[in-house]
């Protein structure tokens, strides 16, 4: 990691630099114009999370746009990850947007191509796609490193961030996925944060191609995890969410639990004994706890998880 | 070629609500290929207005014609006398053939009766495939002759995103088909040919004002002008 990306003034990034294991997590804001709902959600994670991934659109329903959820979301206590898909703006919207998130002090950016337009509220919206995933990675490192826009013109104050992208460990072709990681690193991606993992030998293998790559010494990989709340979610990812790769023995875990606080118990105890077996494998340099709508169940994983207290950075 | 599906009776009908006379007008060449908009379907839509009409007890003059091409001028002469009959004009030719119509013949109402949707082939008999975007800057040389342009949903140009699985894309089509994946096979069609050099290189933005972001294109061949 170059000294450049250090200046970014990122909580995550220094955390992750100094090699302590780290705890991202994440938090969708609302379909109303209810900016408490972000700052309550943020107050629940500061404190037990490094960082905060704020998605944008996700699942391409409109929702609190991302930059202003990171922004309410530092207010309140917990630095951002502010999240920028492909799908609803162009690279003129991207760039603004990020010199914007820049300049209300926001420091990390998470790349992502978005879920498709189909999948969500507006499925008759034109999606955007003016670049893809990797080129606005690289958009945003060279207005990084070299104050520059895509059309090559020059700024005098450049946005200092930390650069994520995502990566799927668990979708085809799969011998091709630590190769497209590869390609993210070198459009200049500092950490990936990945897909939920529920397949963890899946995932142990993609881990070694990565580490035979030498991709672990390049780029902080936060692994992910999405407690599950009940057999139906459960069943509902493994069947009907794109690339989610839920192996049955889980949904059979928590459905031989009572519905209800016990398999949100299970729930909790199965994300907390992965965490511990994704922080052995050599290369993972934290976790993404990706709890969807179930953010107060995040504190509790952390601490049983034995991940507190978070480091205070100077 | 171009493809283009007719479209619903009811909406052609509010299209010609109150007219009493109407030309429906086929073209020979590309709808015509796709069964949708030649001179045997320009028949059939004038025959089910002229039974609807009937059925309804309105009056309504409505013939077909047909012209080979109707996006150029020297076949929209061959059916100007037909049209000069009718004060509407239902055509069932592309778009391009529905603006020459409306710009050739200024004083009748041209009205579209299909919709023109892609460039495609015909994948298999009565089935066809969108193959082409016509984006000005075509990267087929890349990617093994498949178009990530309009074969991926998401138009990507740097391999699959995390939604291609077992072969197929995340996003399934109008009638719940389910989609190839293009990256997939891009990159089944790299590594057979021994070129995946070009799937793992970054491939940069592409520049979208070769295409319609541009505004309207316009061609011109210099040495093919008559001195």
């Amino acid at each position: 990691m170059s000294t450049v990306t250090l200046k970014s003034g990122s909580r995550l990034q220094r955390i992750l630099s100094e090699g302590t294991f780290s705890v991202t997590g994440e938090c969708g804001p609302p379909k109303s114009a209810d900016g408490t709902v972000i700052a309550e959600k943020a107050k629940l994670l500061a404190g037990y999370v490094d960082a905060v991934n704020i998605t944008d659109n996700q699942t391409a329903v409109v929702r609190i746009c991302s930059m202003a959820s990171a922004h309410i979301a530092q207010d309140n206590g917990v630095e951002a990850i502010m999240q920028v898909t492909c799908r609803d703006r162009n690279r003129l919207a991207m760039q603004a947007d990020i010199l914007g998130a820049a300049a209300l002090n926001i420091k990390n950016v998470l790349c992502l191509t978005g879920d498709h337009m189909s999948f969500g509220n507006h499925p008759q919206a034109k999606g955007v796609h003016d670049i893809d995933s990797l080129q606005l990675i690289r958009m945003f490192k060279d207005m990084r490193d070299d104050k520059k826009f895509q059309c090559g013109e020059e700024m005098p104050v450049a946005p200092e961030l930390f650069i994520g992208c995502a990566e799927n460990p668990f979708a085809d072709p799969f011998e091709f996925r630590v190769h497209r990681l590869k390609k993210k690193i070198i459009a200049g991606a500092d950490f990936v944060q990945t897909q939920c993992i529920f397949n963890i030998p899946k995932f142990k293998t993609w881990m070694e191609q990565v580490r035979a790559e030498g991709l672990h010494q390049e780029i902080k990989i936060l692994a992910g995890i999405t407690p599950i709340k009940g057999a139906g979610m459960a069943k509902y990812m493994k069947n009907h969410v794109p690339g989610m790769d839920v192996p049955q023995e889980i949904v059979d875990r928590i459905a031989a639990r009572d519905k209800g606080e016990p398999q949100q118990a299970e729930g909790k105890r199965l994300a907390v004994e992965m965490i511990k077996e994704l922080a052995e494998i050599e290369g993972v340099a934290g976790v993404h706890i990706m709890a969807v709508e179930w953010e107060p169940a995040v504190p509790e994983i952390v601490e049983a998880a034995g991940l507190l207290p978070r480091p205070t950075v100077a | 070629m171009i493809t283009a599906e007719r479209k619903p009776f009811d909406e052609i009908l509010a299209l010609i609500e109150g007219r009493e006379k109407v030309l429906v007008a086929g073209c020979e060449t590309c709808v015509a290929v796709c069964l949708t908009g030649g001179e045997k379907e320009a028949e059939i839509l004038a025959s089910e207005l002229r039974m609807k009409a009937q059925a309804d007890g309105r009056e309504l003059t409505c013939e077909h014609t047909a012209a080979i091409r109707q996006c150029e001028w020297e076949y929209l002469d061959m059916i100007a006398d037909k049209v000069a009959e009718y004060p509407v004009v239902l055509s069932m030719a592309c778009g391009i053939g529905i603006q020459s119509m409306a710009e050739k013949f200024a004083d009748t109402l041209v009205l579209p009766a299909v919709n023109t949707n892609m460039l495609g082939m015909p994948q298999e008999h009565a089935v066809w495939l969108e193959r082409c975007g016509a984006c000005g800057d075509c990267v087929l040389g890349a990617t093994g002759g498949i178009c990530p342009i309009v074969r991926c949903s998401k138009s990507l140009l740097n391999g699959p995103c995390g939604g291609s699985h077992g072969g197929k894309c995340e996003v399934t089509g109008p009638n719940n088909e389910e989609i190839d994946c293009a990256w997939q096979l891009i990159y089944d069609k790299l590594y057979a040919q021994g070129r995946e050099d070009l799937i793992l290189a970054i491939t940069p933005p592409k520049d979208w004002s070769k295409s319609n972001s541009g505004g309207p294109r316009k061609m011109v061949r210099e040495e093919a002008k008559p001195v």
